[in-house]
């Protein structure tokens, strides 16, 4: 991240794209998108469009891998070749392995995986367009994957990140603000369980800074929560108003 | 870290003496191991070190080529770092490419050097977006007993302090050596510090059997003038916001404690 010549914030507070500092992008969710899969879900975070997919609990494959005592959960965080300015190769980067790691262990603590030994529930998130911040919309997206699944969960884990652009303390940075900004902190919470379940920083804050930053990913959180929880329940809406019809 | 089995006693034991602040070494709760750097101790590397915490042992090998800059940054030399677990280290690694906790390991070091912009870049560029030199950290763990995250990251440090980058000569599109070396411009000093939580508590600098027992592991890297540079949160389990500021605040000191050991 470097200093650049362009004004990420203007005189009024305003950033490139028009929002304010507490402000988010605009979101649109929907699940159970995917007929195949157990469990689906599709986010819209600014250009981010995210799709993410569960199949499980099913048998392990390669079989060697099965946990006595609970399910092996599995992620694989993957982006589409053309999801970003330069075509990106479809081999896996070292990046996209640290993120599926992450991902995978921000969803974890959630999962109550110990009621499916031998099993291994398996999490496909694929980035179909990228604009900076995809591994929390991916995180905010699996977690619906997983409930749409019907996998039994602690709680829903949804993830924001702040940051600091042009020496403000900003959430939910564009990809933009995240290349040029000065830092980055992508969070993942469970607000109904008060825990952070993913937390990385890049960049360069004074602990004053990164206490304002971490408190504001936090309410950012609690805001996707409440959409989170009206995309479930719309679901169910519909599918019993689909029920009364016939 | 899902290593060497610890068993189900040891594990009660641990958990319950960090309960009540202490650990099985008798170390208190936010005390390191020894540190002890060995600099330059590869003489074919322009730039080498052996990191030593308790009996973790990391080997950071610095070699500088010349090479092509990220599209991104024309201007600047590139900076790539690597971490290799090699067979000998442990029971529980294997041969074979990278896995999963070596690329973050090296992932968390590279961030630290790059966001605290140790090694200044900008003096490594022979011709813009043609020429540049590169800086390829690799970080080799020797022993693994817990920690590799810290021990790693100042044997990273360690190397690039004494590295030398070949003198030469730029002239129309030729690079032409010269006898002799300079010192790579290395301007800031980053420290990573490791915490696993244990049933709660915050735990400094785990132990192999502790990294066993812990629920989640946090490291901050914290650059000269005491500011985060990088985080990274692990494991299956999660942290409180108030963890997180303790932890940050706890940290902080110890990097400035152990920078002194490695600059």
């Amino acid at each position: 991240m470097s200093q650049s010549a362009r004004k990420l914030v203007d005189e009024n507070g305003i950033r490139t794209d028009g929002r304010k500092a507490d402000e988010m992008r605009p979101m649109k969710i929907t699940v159970g998108v995917l007929s195949n899969a157990d469990g689906s879900a599709y986010i819209e975070q600014g250009k981010n469009k995210i799709l993410a997919a569960v199949y499980g609990p099913r048998e392990v494959h390669p079989r060697h891998l099965a946990l006595p005592d609970r399910a092996l959960l599995r992620c694989r965080y993957h982006m589409a070749s053309f999801s970003v300015e330069e075509r990106k190769s479809p081999a896996p980067s070292r990046r996209e392995l640290e993120l599926s790691k992450v991902i995978r262990e921000a969803l974890e603590p959630t999962v109550f995986l110990e009621q499916f030994p031998r099993t291994s529930v398996d999490l496909f998130v694929e980035v179909l367009q990228a604009d900076g911040g995809t591994r929390c919309a991916g995180v905010t997206v699996a977690s619906l994957a997983l409930a749409d699944a019907g996998i039994p969960m602690r709680d829903l884990v949804v993830a924001c990140a702040s940051g600091k652009i042009d020496g403000h303390i900003v959430l939910d940075l564009n990809d933009i603000e995240d290349k040029e900004g000065q830092a980055d902190i992508p969070v993942a919470f469970m607000p109904n369980l008060n825990a952070i379940t993913l937390l990385q920083m890049d960049g360069l804050l004074t602990i004053e800074e990164f206490e304002k930053a971490l408190n504001l990913a936090i309410e950012g959180c609690k805001r996707i929560y409440a959409l989170q929880k009206e995309t479930l329940k719309a679901k169910y809406v519909t599918a019993r108003e689909e029920e009364q019809v016939e | 870290m899902s290593s060497i089995m610890v068993s189900r006693i040891r594990q009660k034991q641990i958990a319950q003496l960090v309960a009540s602040g202490k650990r099985l070494d008798g170390r208190g709760l936010t005390d390191y191991r020894e540190i002890k750097i060995e600099p330059g101790i590869i003489e074919k590397a322009e730039g080498s070190a052996l990191a030593h915490i308790g009996k973790t042992e990391v080997l950071a090998g610095v070699k500088i080529e010349l090479g092509e800059p990220f599209t991104d940054r024309p201007n600047e030399g590139a900076l790539t770092v690597n971490s290799e677990f090699v067979p000998l280290a442990s029971p529980e690694f294997e041969a074979g490419p990278p896995g999963e906790e070596s690329i973050e390991l090296a992932r968390i070091v590279d961030r630290g050097i790059r966001e605290s912009k140790a090694i200044e870049l900008e003096n490594l560029c022979i011709f813009p977006g043609k020429k540049v030199f590169v800086v390829f950290i690799d970080a080799y763990v020797l022993n693994h007993d817990g920690n590799l995250i810290d021990t790693a990251g100042l044997a990273a440090l360690a190397a690039i302090l004494n590295t030398k980058v070949f003198n030469y000569e730029a002239k129309d599109d030729e690079v032409k050596f010269l006898p002799g070396f300079t010192q790579l411009p290395v301007v800031n000093y980053p420290i990573p510090i490791t915490f696993a939580d244990i049933n709660g508590k915050l735990v400094a600098d785990p132990g192999l059997d502790e990294e066993e027992v812990m629920d989640a592991r946090l490291t901050l890297t914290f650059e000269k003038t005491g500011k985060v540079c990088a985080m990274q949160k692990g494991g299956r389990g999660t942290f409180t916001k108030e963890q997180m500021l303790d932890a940050v605040r706890i940290g902080q000191q110890k990097a400035e404690e152990i920078r002194k050991t490695v600059v």
